[in-house]
């Protein structure tokens, strides 16, 4: 019991992983490591063209390979009946047709999965894979965003944004406009995309599958099957990254299904590394034209935002390009228009910070020039134009420290020692060059259930079917689960990652923690206050009567505030004669939300050098400061902070996925060419978290941290390579070969 | 990726005649290159000749130099006491490839024989005459970034992509090699080809011929030498363009020089009309601008390529500058 106390976990402790350990003694289980009794692996066999439809496909060698079991492709493959049903844009996340795998013999992209080979062993399906021939009818395929911008479409969503006067920057005293690039971008997580799926004869679906939403999964399993839920289960607890690629249903986890239904025996399926380019998501590339007008004194006048992205044929992918021009800087009159170019490629996927990155990286780098045409220092032109509502919509923020991003992130980066001038600071060959950009992000949350019961030992177990895919939330939740119950850590369990766990959303758009955190936050109160009903109505307890206000729940035990009596939770339950209390609780944000805008902020300081002779960059130091309202567990945070930066150098200096048009196909598609940072390309961090609660959007008052440090910091890199070099690089990324022209 | 069958011979006879018994097995060192092309289905072997039990892992001095085994790992040679003071520019080129865990695995034969990193030839989908003779090249009108600006063909636009072998035409080395006509002396510049109507072929080792020893000579260059990698990230990349400097310097005037580049073309590229301009001149930048003036000389470049035209002699005059002690 003293051992207890002196545990007591608070929300915002730095703790470490609950499942850390797990993880660094290989014991954690990731899709692909369910050795489940008789698994077979399949292999998929992707399309070589972009556009046209398969002539015939000879299947006979690969069939008689050794350890064969099936071929399957759109000649034989089951009856998917979801894929007959009409389409029901409705309450669809993305607009348009699904990808049908196996359903007929159209090529819609390139690497498209066309037939799936499953065998007794993984090297025989490889081989026997690469057995099949394929003739195609090809026919002309587009898949440039370039050449193809007068075929832009008004998405049937549409992301448009105004107010006040349109084009207002044109007549103001000072303007920039600028058109701004950004590559296709790959999420490349550690972890492949992988399955293992089990048919049971009655017609039930178990999934071992790498995914953000186990509920997401389960649901469009009962979609494309037709099948009750008591009959799909997802289980995914671990994950090998995901930032957004695993976010709904992909061809490896219906492959895998369909596999398992027809031989009959589990089947295991992992994309390979080049498959994963364009199948299962990718951040599409943008064309992006910013205006910003303003008068003398910085003051904001107009702003006009025009972006371009792309998708496919079948789906309409959007994303929130817009969103950070229209919410983050006070300016009366900004008019937005975004358009998507419908290409022969495959559907794109939300990618950390979906469209805000890229967004913001058009926005961000145009209000560096803006204020070099005001002379004016960048950061107190932000400072000038600071929003204190929203401007979107004219509602109050939930909360904004956005000022003190900007106050801590300078000072401790020491910004007034800047020599505003570009090109004025050196060392030795190396240009250096300080540049910085601010970030917003929306803070919102969904509705999500969790179960709490408390166990016969007096340890408290926690519920939710949520994900998590690396940023710590079975962490978090443990810890706001343990502060909220007065339990030690040891005495406190989260359970996560089946669908089978009580409902929550997907882990993405950064609202896990004020979603699921609120469940859980609310199911331990309810929990506690159903005790404190049981334990006060008990005849003899020694808290018979008490006020609800007068009782006190630490240690694993309630007891009277002035009192000494205390009932250990154990004691409770046998006292109740009960062997376990168990709680539901279902929580949203309620109508409140409505009357606030919620959004994170950031603001991201960065010190470059760039190599006079070579051309080559280096990221020197950042300082990055959040506000993502109150931290959960300062360890994993800091965390979320120093990946978004190492995304953040990524997207700036490096990554691409370069297709060949003339084919239509990657040719960059592995990691020894596509690049990510390595060691050696991570600087010092720094992060800053502001720490203060949000009123409004949790009880915890937490906002989201998962993306808000990554928007605006592509554009940070970019304004520091020009301080430094006097050279504007407006299309990503920014390689020696630009610089060096 | 084919099923393949895989031995493990211990003695260098039995190696040579497995392989040339069979028209479909090949040599597998340290694998970090087969492997790759196996699973791509760029190269298909049927039979695997594993060598790694031959004994060829040995870095030993000679009367003439030293002698490294085919077999010696490039962390080995890296962190060698007398590579490091002897042939320090050897040392510095292999650290800056790949990454430590691979260069744990990687072979000094197997990084003569790594084949080029092109897209083109990497992907069995895409024509590309150096995997698929008539093919045509994929580069010459696609995605040619990464791509050469000497030496190419029309068949084939290329790069050799490795750094070690860059210092080792610098040092003038010699391979050593055995085969079904018995041992063979090659000097490394001859070693790699040039792509010409042959692209399918990277180097003039013979067929069924196997790498036994490197040999470097003993030379001067064992102070004023630098090896400077450009790449688009700061480790872990392949280059953009590397430079191998070697000066022998007699107070402030150059004695004798080496010169040679990499990821410029087809096989390590040596600057030798360059090294000679640069003896009896005295060391300043000005002396390096004109070397790298001249060693560019017939550079082309292709759609993607043409910030090598500027970045080569850039680094050519950088890498001296630094060999020279100027930087
Ligand atoms: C991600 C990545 C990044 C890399 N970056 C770099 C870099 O920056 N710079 C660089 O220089 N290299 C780089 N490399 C390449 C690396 O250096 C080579 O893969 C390695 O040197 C090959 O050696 P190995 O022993 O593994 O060869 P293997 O893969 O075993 O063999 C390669 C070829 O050599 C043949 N072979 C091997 N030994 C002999 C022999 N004794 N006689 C005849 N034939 C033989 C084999 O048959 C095979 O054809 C990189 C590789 C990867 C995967």
């Amino acid at each position: 019991m003293e051992k207890a106390s002196l545990q007591q976990i608070q929300i915002g402790d730095p703790l470490n992983r609950v499942e850390g350990q797990l993880k660094v003694t290989g014991k954690a289980k990731y899709a692909a490591e369910y050795n489940l009794s008789g698994v077979t692996f399949g292999v998929m066999v992707t399309s070589t063209i972009a556009k046209g439809r398969i002539k015939s496909m000879d299947t006979k060698l690969a069939k008689k390979a050794p350890g064969v079991l099936a071929v399957i492709t759109h000649k034989n493959a089951p009856e998917v009946p979801g894929y007959k049903a009409a389409v029901n844009n409705e309450g669809a996340r993305v607009y348009g047709q699904e990808f049908r795998l196996f359903y007929d013999d159209q090529i819609h992209h390139n690497y498209q999965p066309i037939a799936l080979v499953v065998a007794d062993t993984l090297a025989r399906a490889n081989e026997a894979a690469s057995m099949v021939k394929v003739q195609y009818e090809q026919e002309t395929h587009h898949t440039d965003i370039s050449r193809n911008l007068d075929q832009a479409i008004q998405p049937a969503r549409p992301e448009d944004y105004s107010r006040g006067e349109e084009d207002a920057y044109l007549t103001a005293p000072v303007k920039v406009v600028h058109e701004y690039h950004t590559p296709i971008q790959v999420h490349n997580p550690m972890e492949t995309h992988a399955t293992t799926a089990v048919w049971e004869a009655d017609n039930k679906i178990t999934v071992y599958n790498k995914t953000q939403a186990t509920k997401i999964s389960q649901q469009e399993i009962m979609k494309a099957f037709d099948l009750k839920e008591e009959n799909v289960q997802a289980h995914s607890p671990f994950v090998g990254g995901a930032f957004g690629s695993s976010s709904r249903l992909w061809p490896q986890e219906m492959a895998a299904i369909l596999g398992a239904k027809v031989v009959g025996r589990p089947v295991q399926v992992v994309l390979k590394r080049d498959q994963v380019f364009n199948m299962v998501g990718y951040r599409p590339p943008s064309r992006q034209k910013v205006g910003i007008g303003a008068s003398a004194e910085g003051k904001l006048i107009g702003i006009t935002h025009e972006g371009y992205g792309i998708t496919s044929r079948y789906e309409q992918f959007t994303e929130r390009m817009m969103d950070p021009t229209k919410s983050m800087y006070h300016c009366p009159n900004l008019n937005a228009k975004y358009r998507l170019v419908p290409l022969d490629m495959s559907t794109p996927c939300w990618t950390r910070g979906p469209g805000e990155t890229s967004g913001s990286f058009a926005l961000e780098s145009a209000m560096d020039e803006l204020a070099y045409a005001l002379n004016m220092d960048p950061l107190s032109l932000r400072m000038k134009n600071y929003a204190d509502k929203d401007p979107e919509n004219e509602l109050p923020w939930s909360s904004n420290y956005l000022k003190e991003c900007y106050k801590q992130g300078a000072e401790r980066f020491g910004w007034q020692k800047r020599n505003p001038t570009p090109r004025s600071m050196r060392s030795g060959e190396w240009q250096v060059g300080m540049g910085m950009a601010s970030g917003i992000y929306k803070a919102v949350r969904d509705r999500a259930v969790a179960r709490a019961k408390l166990l016969s030992d007096g340890s408290v177990l926690v519920q939710s079917a949520v994900a998590d895919v690396g940023p710590g939330s079975a962490t978090i939740f443990t810890q706001i689960a343990a502060d909220v119950m007065g339990t030690s850590i040891e005495k406190t369990r989260f359970e996560w990652g089946d669908s089978s766990l009580p409902h929550a959303p997907g882990q993405f758009g950064s609202h896990t923690t004020a979603s699921v955190g609120s469940a859980v936050y609310d199911v331990c109160t309810a929990l506690k206050q159903k005790i404190q009903e049981l334990a006060v109505n008990q005849k003899g307890s020694s808290l018979q009567g008490a006020q609800a206000t007068n009782v006190v729940f630490e240690n694993a035990s309630i007891r009277l505030k002035n009192g000494t009596t205390s009932l250990t939770y154990s004691d409770f339950l046998q006292q109740q004669q009960l062997p376990s209390l168990e709680v539901i609780k279902e929580s949203d944000g309620g109508p409140l939300l409505e009357k606030y805008s919620g959004k994170s902020f950031c603001a991201n300081f960065v010190e470059v050098r760039v190599h006079s002779v070579t051309g080559e960059v280096r990221v020197q130091r950042v300082v990055s400061a959040v506000d993502a309202g109150k931290i959960m567990n300062h360890k994993t945070a800091q965390s979320q902070v120093y990946g978004a930066v190492v995304w953040g150098i990524g997207i700036a200096l490096m990554e691409e996925g370069l297709i060949d048009h003339r084919y239509g196909r990657h040719v960059n598609n592995d990691l020894a060419e596509y690049h990510v940072p390595v060691h050696a390309d991570v600087p010092d961090i720094e992060v800053i978290l502001i720490d203060k609660e949000d009123p409004v959007i949790d009880p915890m008052g937490a906002k989201g941290i998962g993306e808000i440090p990554l928007v605006g910091f592509t554009a940070a890199i970019a304004n520091a390579v020009y301080h430094a070099t006097g050279q504007r690089i407006r299309n990503l990324p920014i390689t020696p070969a630009k610089l060096i022209s | 990726m084919k099923n393949f069958q895989y031995v493990r011979p211990t003695q260098q006879q039995a190696a040579l005649e497995t392989l040339a018994q069979d028209d479909k097995a090949m040599f597998i060192a340290g694998g970090t290159n087969l492997i790759d092309l196996m699973k791509r289905n760029v190269v298909l072997p049927e039979k695997l000749v594993d060598i790694n039990r031959l004994p060829l892992r040995k870095i030993e001095p000679t009367s003439k130099g030293v002698r490294i085994g085919a077999l010696a790992s490039n962390s080995e040679v890296a962190e060698h006491p007398l590579i490091r003071e002897k042939f320090p520019l050897l040392s510095q080129a292999l650290i800056s490839g790949a990454s430590a865990q691979l260069r744990n695995m990687a072979t000094v034969g197997g990084n003569m024989m790594q084949r080029t990193r092109c897209y083109y030839f990497y992907d069995a989908a895409l024509p590309c005459n150096k995997r698929q003779p008539g093919s045509g090249c994929g580069a010459l009108q696609g995605i040619n970034s990464k791509h050469a600006i000497f030496g190419f063909s029309d068949k084939c636009i290329a790069v050799h992509p490795s750094d070690m072998c860059v210092a080792l035409v610098a040092l003038e080395a010699t391979v050593l090699v055995t085969g079904p006509k018995g041992e063979r002396q090659v000097p490394f510049k001859d070693f790699h080809r040039l792509p010409g109507e042959h692209p399918e072929r990277d180097t003039n080792l013979e067929k069924n011929e196997l790498i036994l020893a490197v040999d470097i000579p003993a030379s001067s260059f064992t102070q004023n030498v630098h090896y400077l990698k450009v790449r688009e990230r700061a480790s872990y990349a392949f280059a953009l363009v590397s430079v191998a400097a070697a000066l022998d310097l007699d107070k402030g005037t150059i004695r004798n020089a080496r010169l040679a580049m990499g990821g410029v073309a087809h096989k390590p590229w040596r600057l030798m009309e360059a090294e000679k301009a640069l003896v009896g001149k005295p060391v300043s930048e000005e002396t390096f601008q004109q070397t790298a003036a001249l060693a560019m000389q017939g550079a082309k470049a292709f759609e993607h390529n043409a910030y090598k035209l500027k970045l080569a002699p850039n680094a050519i005059t950088q890498a001296l500058k630094t060999a020279a002690g100027l930087s």
